[in-house]
């Protein structure tokens, strides 16, 4: 991809498939929030261990988290070196810095 | 980072950013500042190793896991800094580069992201501290993340005409926010715990244990 193709473009796959993309980036989206809530609960449970609201949504999001990342990765390939693939497509996919997952 | 049943836990890359990014027009004039909180004095990698390092001499359970994942994200932020930094320099022109002042920078490190504070200075271990006493760290650490956020906030008075570059960089000035708050709370901790021993200030027990 050009340098002038990669500043216009909002997303890797935008070619490929409209709908596809949009899904894609949905889910992405949703992935990165539960990254974050999981992260904030886990800082706050760090210094409020007995909170009881706070473990349930923390067990709550892990679980969806999960299940999110399983069926993302399926499909759009891996987001960590410990998802199992019968093609190594790590190094296929852009990588953050160049709009990868975005 | 919690993971599931035979999942490794260890650090792990996520290849996606904490909060994404995509600066859809270059600007290397903002690369030359924003590059202070990648390598500079109050910088995400400052912050990352200040912590990951003093943790190893905390007196409790709470504030070695606050320092843990605290570094841990400020490691996150460093990658989002660098990510700025790369998209506001990549397909510049050489023009652009030399007009933006990063002719200099641009000699010695090309278009690589190299911890540089604002003014030039390479990254130096004196930006962290670990004193080897819990009070005084965790003091650090307080000071550390409002001089950070004073910094964000200077950097979004500067970008205040590109959207792209602020939204993150909002982002980044709140999470400080919420460490200094979680630092603050594993100060308290500490301090009881230091209160309800006989804890002597000349005592020549390294670690406080």
């Amino acid at each position: 991809m050009s340098v002038e193709e990669n500043r216009n473009c909002k997303c890797e796959c935008e070619q490929d498939n409209k709908v596809n993309c949009d899904l894609r980036r949905e889910m992405i989206q949703e992935i990165r929030c539960l990254e974050f809530a999981i992260t904030e609960l886990a800082l706050y449970l760090d210094t409020h261990s007995e909170d009881e609201k706070a473990l349930c949504l923390h067990r709550k999001y892990c679980k969806k988290l999960k299940e999110l990342k399983d069926k993302y990765q399926k499909v759009y390939g891996p987001l960590t070196i410990n998802f199992p693939c019968n093609k190594w497509r790590w190094i296929e996919m852009p990588w953050p810095w160049e709009r990868g997952n975005y | 980072m919690a993971m599931g049943k035979g999942e490794l836990l260890m650090w792990t890359y996520n290849k996606t950013l904490q909060y994404p990014i995509n600066i859809k027009c270059p600007d290397p004039k903002l690369a030359k500042v924003i590059i202070s909180q990648y390598g500079g004095p109050d910088g995400e990698l400052a912050a990352s190793l200040r912590y990951l390092s003093q943790r190893f001499g905390m007196p409790d359970q709470v504030s070695k896991a606050v320092l843990n994942d605290i570094g841990t994200e400020e490691l996150a932020h460093l990658e989002m800094v660098g990510t700025i930094v790369h998209q506001l320099t990549d397909g510049a022109s050489i023009e652009e580069i030399e007009k933006a002042g990063l002719a200099p920078y641009y000699t010695d490190h090309g278009v690589d992201v190299y911890p540089v504070s604002a003014a030039g200075v390479p990254f130096t271990a004196s930006y962290i501290a670990a004193k080897g006493d819990p009070i005084a760290n965790l003091q650090e650490d307080l000071a550390a993340e409002q001089k950070a956020r004073a910094t964000y906030e200077k950097l979004i008075d500067l970008c205040r005409d590109n959207p792209d570059v602020l939204d993150p960089l909002r982002y980044l000035r709140q999470r400080e926010v919420v460490h200094f708050q979680r630092f603050g709370e594993a100060l308290r901790g500490v301090q009881d715990k230091l209160a309800e021993k006989k804890f002597y200030i000349n005592n020549m027990n390294y670690n406080n244990r």
